[in-house]
């Protein structure tokens, strides 16, 4: 028995949150994902208007899930960040030459040298983003009908935001950051948690790409689709 | 037929004692022999520089034979040199061009406080040894040789873990300064064996935290460890010490 205080700051429990929080983000971008691939149906947003008015079917059990998902993004970026600023403490003198991958074996890249990087990125992408369809969600939509219902029309909201190439830029290029940090977290979330074979390593590794291109051109092909197509 | 020589251009961290500060100096070394070690080259510059009256660069050395773990720094970026599986003084000149300039600079982590040049002090190693990397043996009459049985895949599995020399190469290419490599290999080596097994839970929390109180980083998964490593050590070790630690914070004891 460890204690879990200790346990949960220690070099490998700390990890075990990262990734923990690493997998359950993961498993939401999918699922996200997927339902905004209504998105990409030609027919003026009533597809996608029908799926996002499912949510308002919740009822007041939506909130507890988007606590749920807000907590785990919360921890999420306070481990990363405290974990990211031990590591710069461990070496307060770094190196004239920096480090030159012997390559072999090493993932050293621009994704695993900079996963605190692409974090922060995301993180602030994140709060404009949750600004930008949540709150502006309650605050700004128009409604439309569907099934004789008042549902907020979330596609003008969405058609709206992407005619503008300024928030097509922005969410392309934050889709960039997250690519990157996928690229290396799908594999280092298993590599953390201990679920690694050698034997299965390179494979992960490059699954990990795959994942993360098919995730990153999802989610990217949204704005340029709707501004340059719908 | 004369032996083709070779001149290369230093620039050597050069740093009096542990709280002082260091900078780099160049030198050039001339006539050398493509075949002589990297420390080789190093005498021969340091040669010269007590014959000039000066302070020669300080370096750890022992066995000269990759075996010890005595020595190690880091050479234009790269932990003993551009070679894999290769202890700096089994570096030989010529993997370098004539010409060459050369950055030589000590293993940098806080964790690793420079002594003098090149010369860090390794203790923290030491301590995370003796935190836990042990089996603990009762006195008394000594058992029968191969009362124990051991598979051979098994000590074959223990036997690459232990094959760490500790010269604490994988603490100066991780770019978060992490020394879980050198501890995993440690873990790893005892928790397959039978004889460490006993201790293996009180063990991995031990090591684990003296890592983390010596203040070295966490692992980022990057794996250059595993590249620079003298002995090719796997973070395959890493993945175990990942999971004798989940272990130990769910056990009774
Ligand atoms: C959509 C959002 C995000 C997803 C899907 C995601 C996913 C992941 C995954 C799977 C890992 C690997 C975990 C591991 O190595 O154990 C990871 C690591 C990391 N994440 Fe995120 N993350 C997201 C947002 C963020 C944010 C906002 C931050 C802000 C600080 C952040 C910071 C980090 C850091 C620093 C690591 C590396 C930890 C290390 O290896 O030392 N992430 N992330
Ligand atoms: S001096 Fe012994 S390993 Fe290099």
């Amino acid at each position: 028995m460890i204690p879990l205080k200790r346990a949960l700051s220690s070099p490998v429990g700390r990890k075990f949150v990262m990734s923990i929080s690493g997998i359950a983000l993961v498993l939401f971008v999918i699922v996200h994902l997927l339902g905004n691939l209504t998105l990409y149906v030609p027919d003026g947003g009533e597809t996608f208007n029908r799926y996002a008015a499912g949510f308002d079917a919740i009822g007041p059990a939506l909130y507890v899930i988007e606590l749920g998902l807000l907590a785990v993004i919360v921890i999420h970026i306070g481990w990363g960040i405290t974990t990211a600023l031990k590591n710069r403490k461990a070496r307060p003198d770094d190196y004239a030459v920096s480090v030159n991958s012997k390559g072999g074996p090493s993932n050293l890249s621009l994704a695993s040298k900079n996963m605190i990087v692409t974090g922060v990125a995301l993180g602030i992408f994140l709060v404009v983003h949750i600004w930008h369809f949540r709150i502006r969600k309650i605050y700004v939509a128009d409604n439309t009908e569907i099934d004789g219902q008042q549902h907020a029309d979330l596609y003008a909201l969405v058609h709206t935001a992407f005619s503008d190439p300024f928030w097509v830029a922005f969410y392309v290029g934050a889709m960039v950051f997250f690519g990157f940090h996928l690229r290396h977290g799908f594999w280092s979330t298993l590599q953390s948690l201990g679920a690694m074979k050698p034997e299965w390593s390179k494979g992960i590794y490059a699954l990990g790409f795959l994942v993360a291109v098919v995730l990153t051109v999802g989610f990217m092909g949204i704005p340029l689709y709707i501004y340059f197509l719908a | 037929m004369a032996q083709q020589t070779m001149t290369v251009h230093l620039k050597v961290w050069r740093q009096s004692g542990s709280d002082s500060q260091g900078r780099f100096e160049q030198y050039t070394a001339e006539d050398l022999n493509p075949h002589m070690s990297f420390l080789e080259m190093l005498d021969v510059v340091n040669e010269d520089l007590i014959h000039a009256g000066e302070d020669p660069i300080a370096f750890d050395s022992d066995c000269r034979e990759g075996i010890c773990g005595t020595c190690g720094f880091v050479i234009n970026g790269q932990a003993h040199g551009s070679e894999r599986g290769t202890t700096v003084c089994q570096l030989h000149m010529r993997s370098f061009n004539d010409g060459d300039t050369i950055v030589i600079e000590p293993w940098r982590a806080r964790s690793f406080p420079v002594i003098k040049d090149l010369v860090v002090d390794r203790d923290a190693f030491d301590r995370i040894i003796s935190a836990g990397g042990y089996v603990s043996v009762g006195t008394g009459p000594k058992p029968d040789a191969n009362s124990i049985k051991i598979g051979k895949d098994v000590s074959d599995k223990a036997f690459d873990s232990a094959a760490c020399i500790g010269c604490g190469a994988c603490v100066a290419a991780c770019p978060n300064a992490s020394a879980s490599l050198f501890t995993g290999a440690k873990i790893t080596q005892l928790a397959l064996l039978p004889q460490g097994k006993p201790e293996r839970t009180r063990r991995v929390q031990r090591m684990v935290h003296q890592m983390e109180d010596e203040g070295f980083g966490n692992c980022s998964n990057i794996g250059e460890c595993e590249a620079v490593c003298p002995k090719e050590i796997s973070i395959d070790n890493i993945a175990k010490m990942k999971r004798e630690y989940l272990r130990a914070m769910l056990s009774d004891t």
